[in-house]
């Protein structure tokens, strides 16, 4: 793993031993160790399990054919995680109706393991007649919501619910130069309130820096005048700590990605990029493209960020129409104002 | 006596063989005189040809099409080394989304060498943008069969003094290299263009793309062009008088194709020299570098090799098919509509045969003998009657 200069917004995770050394009180004279209780080893408890229990990821990715998605996913997580690595056609054709292609594997990094899915939406825009491409995918991800809520509901609960809800879907803009597409638009003005949606500029080797910044500009302008809320939505920043560090973010997003899986020699050293007439575009290189802000936003740093919102924002909505749809439907416990056994006299 | 009768006769004998042959001595000689005088001079016509062109000088209406953000204006400005697009005013989103396909014609004069050129570009924003994009080129396809058929009307008129051309000689078409090949949207373009007008595919934005990744999507693009049917702009081939280096630069061109090209507003400095190019992190790409792109190969084959040959492609084969198909339509809508007013048809009935002949005597036999059976029966009825 090559080390990449990271910026200070994103600041790594710290080092979890370190956290743990808690400054054991001095004892005094005459006192043994009482004031400290230990309650903070707690958090060793907690890595402890997760480690044990491994994390799960659902990444959905959409966008028109041949805008790198599944590269982008092979060189996130550094290994053939798209759906391409399991499919053995090589010849790309665009299929008649949305395909929806969930793809799980399981990888290890430092003793912590993690199921990653990658869903893929090939299909997606490739139409002459795009209306309403984006009901197909709606429709997953509620249908993902639906079965975790049949399990939630349940009698007889399974300890860890399976979880296949889409924590983050990552929309692919082509990088025209110009502004948002109508097609777009449409897609992340109806999926942004039920997934976290985090837009970014696909193959953006072909923009210049000052294109890019033009770009990126507008696209921050559009979603703002059709009130896209995306990733990481100003709303559920919970304190100022967070307000300021996903402000940064905001003004950067969508990030300018350029995804490779190929190593080039660039100085001595191997990288991953892209080898044209005019130069080698390191995939890594932050003066380069925006890769690794991607990579730490989605990984290293708001990773249980994203996961979290998933579940208590966008499910806790889902969940609460349904509930409200049916109510007969599904057993709910009676209100605790009306007592509905008689008391047993004292 | 005799001898001297005879003395004249042979001297004038000889005299006459001396003048035959002196005669046909002449006659040859000035023969071979006249074959030098068979110089007529009209080896000069192309001279005069040219001179006429330079003084009325060439026009070529050129139709770029594409989606929003293919570097199509970036690119005609590149070729023609203007800047057409000053006061352009790009819409933003909201505004797309109720956007139809327009088309905006820019023309401009280029004067280069004294050779005058007015120069057509028909642009034709919205193509491709909407979400749902039935039929997108519609709007083109009518625009095309306008111009031919107000060149058709012009042809036709009485006055053909100044005929305005605005038939549309070339339209570029730009296949964004972000796909794996030609989507459908490309396809059905191309099919509804290919017998209207020159279609030239071209992948735009190449600098995106590594070589083998440009190679590939040639490969697929040609391999879907052929697959689909879809007739593009076919070079024409090379006159076996042309000399080798014209050859292999046209060999090379027929290889190239689809070409991708890289166009760029903006000067930049790279080697000690200043070029058209783009500049990023990672290095610049320099337009008119032949390693870098096809851009050069485009604006010879658009400008300097086959101009001409676009603009008789147009006339001599889109133009006239658009033409028989025209007159076609009508006849058949007039003998329609006569059809319609009188049942005597206009076409002469073709003479029957032997054989119709004797069908029709045997049935009209036929007839009359009913005919009288029928009479006997209503006698019979008309005396029993009377009984």
């Amino acid at each position: 793993m090559s080390e990449v200069a990271v910026p200070e917004m994103m600041m790594p995770p710290p080092a979890m031993p370190a956290a743990f050394q808690v400054e054991k009180p001095v004892p005094g004279p005459g006192m043994g160790d009482f004031s400290y209780v230990g309650i903070d080893a707690i958090l060793e408890q907690m890595r402890r399990k997760a480690m044990k229990q491994g994390f799960e990821l659902n990444i959905m990715v959409v966008g028109q054919s041949g805008l790198g998605k599944s590269t982008l996913m092979n060189t996130l997580f550094k290994s053939k995680v798209s759906r391409k690595s399991v499919q053995a056609t090589s010849q790309e054709k665009i299929p008649k109706t949305i395909d929806i292609k969930s793809v799980s594997h399981d990888i290890e990094e430092k003793g912590v393991r993690m199921k990653l899915t990658v869903i893929d939406t090939p299909g997606f825009g490739d139409q002459i007649n795009n209306e309403n491409c984006w009901q197909p995918i709606m429709k997953f991800i509620n249908a993902q919501y639906e079965q975790y809520l049949q399990e939630e509901i349940n009698i007889n609960r399974k300890k860890r619910i399976p979880d296949s809800r889409v924590h983050c879907c990552i929309y692919f803009i082509p990088p025209t130069g110009h502004c948002l597409r109508p097609l777009d638009v449409e897609f992340m003005r109806r999926l942004s309130k039920v997934v976290n949606i985090v837009p970014v500029i696909a193959k953006a080797d072909t923009l210049t820096l000052e294109e890019r910044d033009f770009f990126k500009q507008k696209i921050r302008e559009e979603l703002r005048a059709n009130g896209i809320d995306v990733y990481p939505q100003k709303e559920f920043d919970e304190d100022a700590e967070d307000r300021m560090i996903n402000d940064k973010i905001r003004e950067m997003i969508p990030f300018a990605v350029v995804g490779s899986d190929q190593e080039y020699q660039v100085n001595g050293r191997r990288l991953l990029g892209r080898k044209t007439k005019w130069g080698t575009i390191e995939v890594e290189n932050i003066a380069h493209c925006e890769f690794a802000y991607l990579r730490d936003l989605l990984i290293r740093t708001h990773m249980e960020n994203i996961k979290d919102i998933t579940s208590s924002i966008h499910y806790e909505v889902y969940r609460v129409r349904r509930l409200n749809e049916n109510n007969t439907a599904i057993p709910c416990p009676p209100c605790p104002m009306i007592p509905h056994f008689p008391l047993k006299p004292l | 006596g005799i001898l001297s009768l005879s003395l004249p006769l042979s001297l004038s004998l000889c005299l006459a063989c001396c003048l035959s042959l002196c005669l046909s001595l002449c006659l040859s000689l000035s023969l071979s005189l006249s074959q030098e005088k068979q110089y007529v001079g009209f080896a000069t016509l192309p001279n005069q040809v040219h001179r006429k062109s330079v003084k009325k000088g060439f026009d070529f209406t050129l139709m770029v099409a594409g989606e929003s953000g293919m570097g199509k204006s970036t690119l005609v400005n590149s070729l023609f080394l203007t800047d057409l697009y000053k006061d352009r005013k790009l819409l933003n989103s909201e505004e797309r989304i109720n956007q139809t396909v327009e088309i905006i014609k820019h023309t401009v004069d280029i004067e280069e060498k004294g050779v005058k050129l007015k120069l057509t570009i028909v642009d034709t924003p919205g193509f491709g943008d909407a979400v749902n994009n039935n039929e997108c080129w519609k709007p083109i396809t009518d625009y095309i069969d306008q111009q031919f058929e107000q060149y058709f009307r012009d042809e036709s008129g009485l006055n053909r003094k100044n005929i305005q051309d605005n038939r549309v000689h070339c339209c570029l078409y730009f296949i964004p290299p972000f796909g794996h090949g030609l989507r459908p949207v490309d396809v059905e373009f191309m099919k509804a263009l290919h017998e209207k007008v020159n279609v030239v595919p071209l992948i735009a934005k190449a600098d995106c793309l590594t070589p083998n990744e440009i190679k590939k999507l040639k490969d697929r693009v040609r391999e879907e062009i052929e697959r689909f049917g879809i007739k593009v702009y076919q070079f024409p081939e090379c006159d076996s008088d042309e000399d080798e280096e014209f050859k292999q630069l046209d060999k090379e061109l027929k290889e190239c194709c689809p070409l991708a090209v890289i166009g760029s507003n903006t000067v930049v400095e790279t080697r000690g020299q200043r070029v058209r190019g783009r500049l990023y992190p990672w290095g610049i790409v320099e337009v008119e570098n032949q390693s870098h792109c096809d851009f050069v190969k485009l604006r010879n084959m658009l400008i300097r090799s086959h101009m001409h040959d676009l603009k008789d492609v147009t006339c001599d084969v889109h133009y006239e098919n658009y033409r028989a198909q025209c007159i076609q339509d009508m006849t058949s809508k007039l003998t329609q509509d006569n059809r319609m007013e009188s049942p005597i048809p206009i076409l002469p009935l073709s003479t029957p045969d032997v054989e119709t002949d004797r069908l029709i005597k045997m049935k009209d036999e036929e007839l009359a003998r009913m005919q009288e059976m029928l009479n006997k029966m209503q006698q019979q009825i008309h005396d029993g009657k009377d009984q």
